[in-house]
This record gives structure tokens, sequence and C-alpha cells, in this order.
């Protein structure tokens, strides 16, 4: 038996076994850290404004100042109506312009594109709700659910548009190959083999772009606007979730106060019983490992 | 006398079995061959990696294309049905025809109809079921038919030596099965869209002893109605399977002849090397 050449010291493997459970710790220590806030911010919301939760909350409009109970069912069916408008206009363009910049994108246009989506994405929200009002707004002549569903799906797109490509890309080659092989065009490859292997991601994405435009205050200032009462028809200004909290909040009353804090409760159960919901009943039979 | 005759009869075929595939004596080199390769070259953004290659592809033939790595085998192959095409960058020179038309200027959907392919390795679609996996081909290409896929599926599977292990099973997602199976999945999914000559990329070099002579002995059987070309790494493999060896160094043809021919009596040296195990 020959002697081996490399002797490890014994100092240097206790070393790297410290070092290595130390960084397992911090890893640990800073998801910790990432939970605290999420915690505390349910817990306090659902504190505060458990006084305010009942079935009123969700059946009546809001009261004038002075007078005890009222509810915000507008807004909470105006929030619900201006999510579904957008997600209509907005998880088409964006998922499309994915597959484009994924599958197709390979020329100078596509860079262009993508740069631009970069860009969109850092905009600051309020500028995006001056974008709509002059685009929708101005021309209409009033504050409308249109305009506010218009503010939040230009605030999706590019969420949507940057992930979907991403996911896509992930899809490896040999796939895309595969059916190539079995003589199958590129738009059935597209749809049926790459966008099915992707889809349990591209479905969570876009949840979390609905999601965040859901919770969207300053694009639906100069839209949407708000309402006290229940609106007429789409084009007239409407209520909505966040603009009645960010209203209820910023007013000198305790019982607004309240109501604001019920209103952010809602609002979050909207949003986690949506995305539930949807994973549950979409995607293809088997998970994709991503 | 007459025993002894039939003594001989019997025993000849274990002797000669493991060496060489049997060979079929009624080939006609006039004949027209399926797939014929004409001075074709691929560029990768400027570079060739391979150059001027003649190869002819025969009916009922299996052919085997041998080399060592970064050769330009799976190169030639790829080129054969247009996979280069969603290369960004690649270029294919020269003339590859099919039945004497050209496939480089035929719609590359309908040449890889006809030329179907199996991969290097196994990859079934992960979000298919290992029946909508077979007749995948076929209802990408709109049969919609319930009986007629459950037929075609049933027909594929047993070609490929799958369908026992998976009959009871065929709702279950493809990815569990084996790498051999998933592997024999793929060459049944191939086969069911009934392509004229399936091009094999290293079919087997991602699989163990056992799944490896199950697909080889596969091939066997599908030369009875393919034209199949294979590469391989493996040599013992090329000499069990194919009725034709090509063997290609530094992205060019360097023969390609008999598999007997080119394993026993090569005329390059570069081949003899090669098989000798001197290079490569």
């Amino acid at each position: 038996m020959s002697q081996r050449r490399v002797q490890f010291k014994q100092s240097v493997i206790t070393r790297r076994n410290l070092v290595n459970r130390l960084m397992i710790g911090l890893s640990g220590l800073c998801v910790v850290l990432a939970l605290i806030p999420l915690a505390l911010i349910l817990f306090y919301t659902v504190r505060e404004g458990i006084s305010a939760l009942n079935l009123e909350f969700f059946t009546r409009l809001p009261k004038p100042v002075g007078e005890a109970g009222g509810g915000m069912a507008n807004a909470i069916v105006g929030t619900l109506i201006m999510m579904g408008m957008s997600a209509v206009i907005a998880v088409p363009i964006g998922l499309l312009c994915g597959v484009y910049l994924a599958e197709y994108g390979n020329n100078t246009f596509s860079s262009v594109v993508r740069f631009l989506t970069e860009v969109m994405s850092g905009l600051p929200s309020i500028i995006i709700g001056i974008f709509a009002y002059a685009l929708v707004v101005k021309p209409m002549g009033r504050f409308s659910a249109y305009a506010g569903a218009v503010a939040l799906a230009v605030l999706m797109v590019p969420t949507i548009t940057k992930t979907t490509e991403e996911l896509l890309k992930l899809v490896p080659l040999t796939l895309r190959e595969a059916g190539l092989a079995l003589g199958a065009p590129r738009w059935i490859v597209n749809t049926r083999i790459v966008i099915a292997a992707a889809a349990k991601g591209i479905i969570t994405a876009v949840m979390l772009a609905i999601a965040r435009a859901a919770g969207e205050t300053a694009p639906l200032l100069f839209t949407a606007l708000n309402n006290r009462f229940w609106h007429t028809s789409l084009d007239q200004p409407i209520a909505s979730l966040p603009v009645q909290i960010y209203t209820y909040a910023t007013s000198p009353y305790d019982d607004w106060h309240a109501q604001a804090w019920a209103g952010a409760t809602v609002l979050i159960v909207i949003v986690f019983v949506l995305s539930v919901v949807v994973r549950l009943v979409s995607g293809g039979k088997f998970t994709v490992q991503q | 006398m007459v025993d002894e005759q039939n003594e001989q009869q019997t025993a000849t075929p274990t002797i000669a079995k493991p060496e060489f595939s049997q060979e079929h004596h009624h080939v006609e080199p006039e004949q027209q061959p399926r797939l014929s390769v004409q001075g074709v070259g691929v560029i990768f953004n400027g570079n060739y990696a391979i150059r001027n290659i003649n190869i002819n592809f025969h009916d009922n033939r299996a052919t085997a294309i041998i080399g060592p790595s970064g050769c330009g085998k799976s190169t030639l192959l790829r080129a054969l049905n247009r996979m280069h095409d969603i290369v960004p960058g690649a270029k294919v020179v020269g003339e590859i025809n099919l039945d004497g038309e050209n496939i480089m200027k035929m719609d590359p959907v309908q040449v890889r109809r006809r030329i179907g392919m199996v991969f290097q390795k196994p990859n079934p679609f992960p979000t298919m079921s290992i029946f909508e996996n077979t007749v995948a081909g076929l209802r990408f290409n709109g049969v919609r038919k319930r009986s007629l896929l459950k037929e075609v599926a049933e027909d594929a599977l047993q070609k490929a030596a799958l369908w026992d292990e998976v009959k009871d099973r065929l709702k279950e997602p493809a990815m569990s099965l084996s790498g051999g199976q998933q592997q024999r999945l793929c060459i049944a999914r191939a086969m069911a869209v009934e392509p004229e000559i399936l091009l094999m990329d290293e079919p087997t070099s991602a699989l163990d002893p056992i799944a490896t002579a199950k697909i080889e002995e596969l091939i066997h059987t599908l030369k009875a109605s393919y034209t199949i070309v294979i590469v391989t790494h493996n040599m013992q493999q090329a000499a069990r399977v194919s009725d034709y060896t090509a063997f290609m160094y530094m992205g060019e043809l360097v023969e390609s002849a008999r598999t007997r021919t080119i394993f026993t009596n090569p005329t390059k040296k570069q081949t003899e090397d090669y098989i000798t195990g001197r290079f490569g």
C-alpha cells in the first residue's frame, strides 16, 4: 500500500465543519428574520381590524362621519372588479410577450423589449397612475373603473412578461427537440410542451402580479378615484379597498381606523384565497420540478 | 452424413451471433438509397463542424456512425432531420435527399414527420402520462380518435418492448419510469408517428447494460420496417446492431462500408487505429 501523498490537516476539517454549521445557522436566522415582519403584519392587522369585521362590513356602504357602523361592501366589490378586468388585460399580453421573448427573442427588437420591460417594472406606481390618467381619464373626461383597471394592468404586464420568459427558458431544450422531432410545428411545441412544463411556475407568477396590483393605491388615485356609493356602471368612479383603507387610515376617527384595519385584513384574505384556489384548480396533472 | 449436416446447422449460429449482426446478403448497391447525403457541411458561427460528408442510407438497414468525441457524429445526425434549424448561428450546406427530394427545400415539419429521432438522454414530456407520451406525436398532428390512439399506443409500446411493463399503469406520469423504460418510451413515441427513418443519437449511453441490451434487441427488430441511423460511442454496439458503419474523425467522414469490413479490414489507417483502440 502506498502512503497517501496528500494529508488533510485535522484543523482544516474542524474549521470547515464549524463554518458549515455557522452558515446553516445564519441562513436559518435570516429566514426567521424575514418571517417576523410577515407574522407581525398579519397579527397586528387582524388584531386591530377584528372589532370592525362583521357581517355589516361586507354588506353595507360606508356611513357618513359620526354615524356608527357601515361597511366596505362597495370597495370589496370594486377591488374584485378591477382585479378581474386588469387581469383580463394584462395576463394575455404579459404571457404572450414572455413566450415571444423566450422562444423567438433572438433579435435586436427583443433586446429592446426586454430592456423596456426591466425599466417599466421599476417604474414608481404613481407614475403609472398619471400615465393611465393621460391615456384613459383625460379622453373619457371622467374617472372610471376602466381607467383603474388599465393602470393596474400596466403595472402587471412587465412582471408577468419577465417571469414568464425566465420560467420558459428553464424548460430544457431537449423537450423542445423531442416535440419537433415528432413533426410538431413550433406553436404546438410551445403550447403543449414548453408552456405546459412551466405552467405551475407561470401561474404562481401571474398570481403574484395580480396580488401586487390588488394592493396598489397610487395608480388608482387618479384613475378609479373613489366612490362612497355603489358604482352604477364601469365608466364611473369606483371604490377600492386600498384607496378606502388609505382614506380611512388618514382620517382622525377611531372607528374609521378600525375599519381601515379590517379592510386590510380582507384584502390580505382575498389575495390569499385567490392564490390557493387558482393553484388548486389549474396546472397540469403532474407537477414539474422547476 | 445427414446427422453431421444437421449438427453443423444448429451449431453455426451460436458461434457467429455475438460478433456481428445478421447481414442481409441480397443488397444490390445500385438500389436507390432512402436517404442520400451529398457534400453536406454544418457551419456554426462561421466554423465548419463537419464538412463534405457523402453517405447513403438504405431501407431496412441500420447504419452506425462511430468516431471519437467531438468528431461531428451528432452534428451530422441532427442535420438529417433539420434539427439545426432551431440553433441560432447554425447553417447546413450541401444536399440531403429523401427519396430524391432535397429536404433543405422541404417544410421542416414534414421532414421531421418522416424522419424521427431518439435522443441521447431520455426526454419524455414531464407533464404527460405514459399513454399521452406515446401518442403525443399523433395528437400534435391532430389525431383525436380515442380508439385509434389506443391501438397505436399499444402497438408502439409492444414494438419498443415496453408494453408488458406499463400496460397496467398507462395513466401514471412518464417520469415515474426508470431511465431505461423512459428511453424505450421515447422510442415508442418516435415510432408511433410511423416515420420512414429513425435517427438515434447515442440512445443507450445513459443506460445500464440490461436496458442497453433491450434497446439493441429492439433495433434488430426495428430494422425490418425502418431505416435506422445510430450514433454510438460504443464500438461493440456498432458491431452488434449495424449492417453498415461510418467512421468520422475531425468533422470528416473517413470511411463507410459494411460493418464487418470496417471492423475486420478497414482501408484507412485512421479507422484501423480507432477500431483497435490506438486513439479516441
